[in-house]
């Protein structure tokens, strides 16, 4: 066991500290700061540029394709420099590079990894993902918006229907979409993949104003949408396999941060107790600090091990959901303390204070850690099924037409 | 990074799980009870052969010079069998002990007899209710005065390295007219606890000072992959028994109430597994990174069994609660473990003392 790099790992993180050291700068957003979401996704593009000019983007996507082609674990120890830096990298750009590249790459045809993996790389093209329906969340397979062929003999597919949550859907170029096509099947079955450009007529996005007070999400309404059948990604019918690829790489991405413990223990340090000391003489504080800095730690070396298994060659499955799991809950729990420790001024900062601003964001925010990419409930049925080996949720659809499932 | 344990920790770690479930069987553990015993001497006898005992001993002192990770799956197998021996006392704790802190004398005398489990140490700290590290105890002009209580597995250790006046370290023989050992009722029924009282007993001093920090440290970590094993074990007990148990005509193992308890203790256990791991590391290469990394691992440790200590006892229902079910020696270790070493509130302070630039001090 050596938690250390390896000679060649050091290398590879010098060299990339020293190209971030040199252009990262440029890039960062100050805290607190708030900018309209165009603004947002330009400065994400321009990031996005950056990289690519630099060889930095697509690390692991092969040379021809625009990549660098490594197959180590450089990916993660650059992520891990870059993450150093708050750089405009949030689900604008990673639903490109880290949801649509990987599916294209794995159910894509050559001609679509030509026109998109490059392109996105290079952030030309930005995307979002249209998955999620009113009716259908957590559970995903029960989604209804529908595709059927043209009747003009063109091959194109036309789509009807309504997804929401859609992060980025009135900013970005393309989607990847799933949708129905078989009602007479069991609804893993009947359902097919696309990518669709998301300037196509009867597409029509409605941001929906969140808690946050910002509006990334929307409502995506698609009526006689004509997707050419040139932008079908894997067979008809088998677009349940493509989001199971999406879904790995959603989780693997929302893994574990080293997050909030320790600025909270300085600021607890910095903070008068009104009897001489500091916040941090308080044991009951004490002791929920350290909790959390050993559960944060706990998360991190947990996802060390994780990693190793992947460079070995083995896929973790259901084990990124423990990191997952794990960290979405003590993030909430560490803001909230944040905030708790601010006292009154925690919940209405004076002028200026942008600290607390991001803290009480934070604490909003934690809350789609918790439902996002697998809600908690969801994680924990698949680490019961898959880790622990217990018995699946009762299935009334199981095996049934999808067109006589009640909903 | 190669974040993961070596082929051959993972065969030993496997070595001593198999030789524990041939000895350790829960049914010896209920019988051990029952007549009141100090230890389960037999599977001593059996470890030492393995040469588990000596596992990190020096070579030059007749142990095999492995190191804490080596240990580390040592105590994972332990933890998991709940086995009734005297090991974190007489190998993590007393031959430590001497080893970083002894003279060259009293590790040829010691240590080679700790190794072969011919002689049993233990380690002498707390001082009743009050701080679990105390030193109240004295060692002047070889004399020993004081008491140590509770002290784990003093009914058969032959040495006691003691905590005294100074922080630092006195080895003590038990076996002498100075020494008066009583038996506690130990709240963990096999791991049997006394008082000490030491008046002018005969003791000499372990030369090197200022290694109590150092010692407990890598005991933490110990602990931890010890707490993990029997968090493991504890998960693993209520999994069978859901699977089996038929409710409300299916498996108590398909209702979701089961299935996110027990998700939320693996992955506690992961976690504290995770922090051992990098608690061994640091004891091993990176010692500046060993108290947050010994702190960490003790703290996440604690939680990892003492929430699958109770839900497994849950989940059984009223079977839990009998003497013939197993739950319950775990409900049992999980509380001694808890305080044993300084409890939670203890190894918060140290984790956020060692968090760099100190701020984390308490006034
Ligand atoms: C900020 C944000 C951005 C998002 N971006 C996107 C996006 O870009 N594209 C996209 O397609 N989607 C997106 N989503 C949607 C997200 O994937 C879903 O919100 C998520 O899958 C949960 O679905 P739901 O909201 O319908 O909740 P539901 O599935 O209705 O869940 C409600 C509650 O029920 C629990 N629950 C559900 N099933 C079970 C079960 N079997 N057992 C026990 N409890 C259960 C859940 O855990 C949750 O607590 C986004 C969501 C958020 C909050």
């Amino acid at each position: 066991m050596d938690f250390n790099d390896s000679p060649a790992e050091a290398a590879f993180r010098a060299e990339a500290r020293a190209w971030l050291a040199a252009h990262a700068p440029a890039h960062v957003l100050t805290p607190g700061e708030k900018m309209p979401d165009t603004e947002e996704a330009d400065r994400g593009r321009a990031w996005m540029r950056a990289l690519y000019a630099g060889g930095w983007s697509g690390l692991t996507f092969p040379k021809a394709l625009g990549g660098r082609g490594l197959s180590g674990p450089e990916a993660v120890i650059f992520a891990e420099e870059e993450g150093k830096y708050q750089l405009p990298k949030g689900p604008f750009t990673s639903i490109g590079t880290g949801m649509a590249l990987p599916v294209i790459a794995k159910h894509g045809s050559d001609e679509q990894k030509a026109r998109f993996i490059e392109a996105t790389l290079k952030g030309d093209t930005t995307w979002c993902q249209l998955f999620s329906e009113p009716a259908a969340g957590s559970d995903l397979a029960a989604l209804r918006t529908k595709a059927v062929r043209a009747d003009d003999g063109s091959g194109d597919w036309i789509v009807n229907g309504q997804k929401v949550w859609s992060s980025w859907a009135h900013l970005t170029d393309w989607g990847i979409l799933v949708v129905r096509t078989d009602p007479t099947l069991p609804k893993h079955k009947g359902l097919t993949f696309f990518v669709v450009d998301m300037k196509t007529p009867g597409i029509e996005t409605r941001p929906i104003r969140q808690i946050s007070g910002a509006s990334e999400f929307n409502e995506t309404f698609l009526t006689d949408v004509r997707i050419p059948d040139a932008n079908r990604l894997g067979a008809e019918g088998e677009g349940w396999a493509c989001c199971m690829t999406v879904l790995m790489g959603e989780r693997l991405g929302s893994g574990a941060h080293r997050s909030g413990v320790e600025p909270l223990i300085d600021y607890a340090a910095a903070t008068p107790d009104g009897h001489g000391g500091t916040m941090l003489d308080d044991r009951a504080i004490r002791q929920q600090l350290a909790e959390a800095l050993a559960e944060e730690q706990g998360e991190r070396f947990f996802q060390a091990r994780l990693r190793t298994m992947v460079s070995k060659g083995e896929n973790p499955g259901a084990l990124a959901g423990m990191v997952k799991l794990a960290y979405a809950g003590r993030y909430q729990k560490t803001n909230g303390l944040a905030l708790e420790l601010r006292g009154l001024a925690g919940i209405a900062p004076e002028a200026g204070d942008t600290a607390t601003g991001d803290v009480q964001y934070d604490y909003i925010y934690s809350t789609v850690m918790r439902i996002a990419g697998g809600a908690d409930e969801v994680l924990r049925n698949q680490i019961a099924e898959r880790v622990l080996g217990m018995p699946g949720e009762v299935r009334m659809d199981k095996n049934v037409p999808f067109e006589t499932l009640k909903g | 990074m190669n974040f993961d344990l070596s082929d051959e920790q993972k065969m030993l770690g496997e070595q001593a799980r198999v030789l524990l479930s041939d000895l350790s069987p829960f049914d010896r553990l209920r019988s051990l009870i029952d007549s009141g015993a100090e230890w389960d001497e037999p599977l001593w006898r059996a470890l030492a052969e393995m040469g588990f005992l000596g596992a990190a001993i020096p070579e030059d002192h007749g142990g095999l010079g492995l190191g804490a990770l080596d240990l580390g799956v040592i105590m994972e197998a332990l933890g998991g069998a709940n086995a009734a021996v005297p090991f974190m006392s007489s190998i993590i704790l007393g031959a430590e002990a001497i080893r970083l802190a002894g003279s060259d004398a009293q590790k040829a005398a010691w240590l080679p007899k700790l190794a072969s489990g011919e002689a049993v140490a233990t380690f002498a700290y707390a001082e009743g209710p009050g701080p679990v590290f105390a030193s109240g105890a004295t060692l002047e002009g070889g004399k020993l005065n004081g008491n140590k209580s509770p002290v784990a597995d003093a009914g058969i250790a032959d040495i006691a390295v003691v905590l005294v006046a100074g922080g630092t370290f006195a080895l003590v023989e038990l076996n002498q007219p100075g020494v008066t050992r009583t038996r506690l009722d130990s709240f963990d029924q096999l791991r049997p606890h006394y008082r000490l009282d030491f008046a002018d007993a005969v003791a000499e001093a372990l030369p090197g000072a200022g290694k109590l920090d150092q010692l407990i440290d890598q005991a933490a970590v110990q602990a931890a992959f010890e707490a993990s094993g029997a968090a493991e074990a504890c998960l693993t007990m209520a999994r069978d028994y859901a699977m089996e148990r038929q409710m409300f005509g299916r498996p108590l193992a398909g209702y979701q109430a089961i299935k996110h308890k027990l998700a939320d203790v693996a992955v506690a256990t992961e976690l504290a597994r995770s922090n051992a791991y990098y608690g061994g590391w640091a004891a091993e290469s990176s010692p500046d990174d060993l108290p947050a990394a010994a702190a960490a691992a003790r703290l996440s440790g604690i939680k990892c069994l003492e929430i699958a200590a109770r839900e497994n006892l849950q989940v059984h229902g009223g079977i839990g609660y009998t003497f013939e079910a197993n739950c319950h020696f775990y409900y049992r270790r999980e509380r001694m473990l808890a305080v044993h070493l300084g409890n939670r509130g203890f190894w918060a302070d140290r984790l956020l003392n060692a968090q760099p630039g100190s701020q984390g001090k308490a006034a």
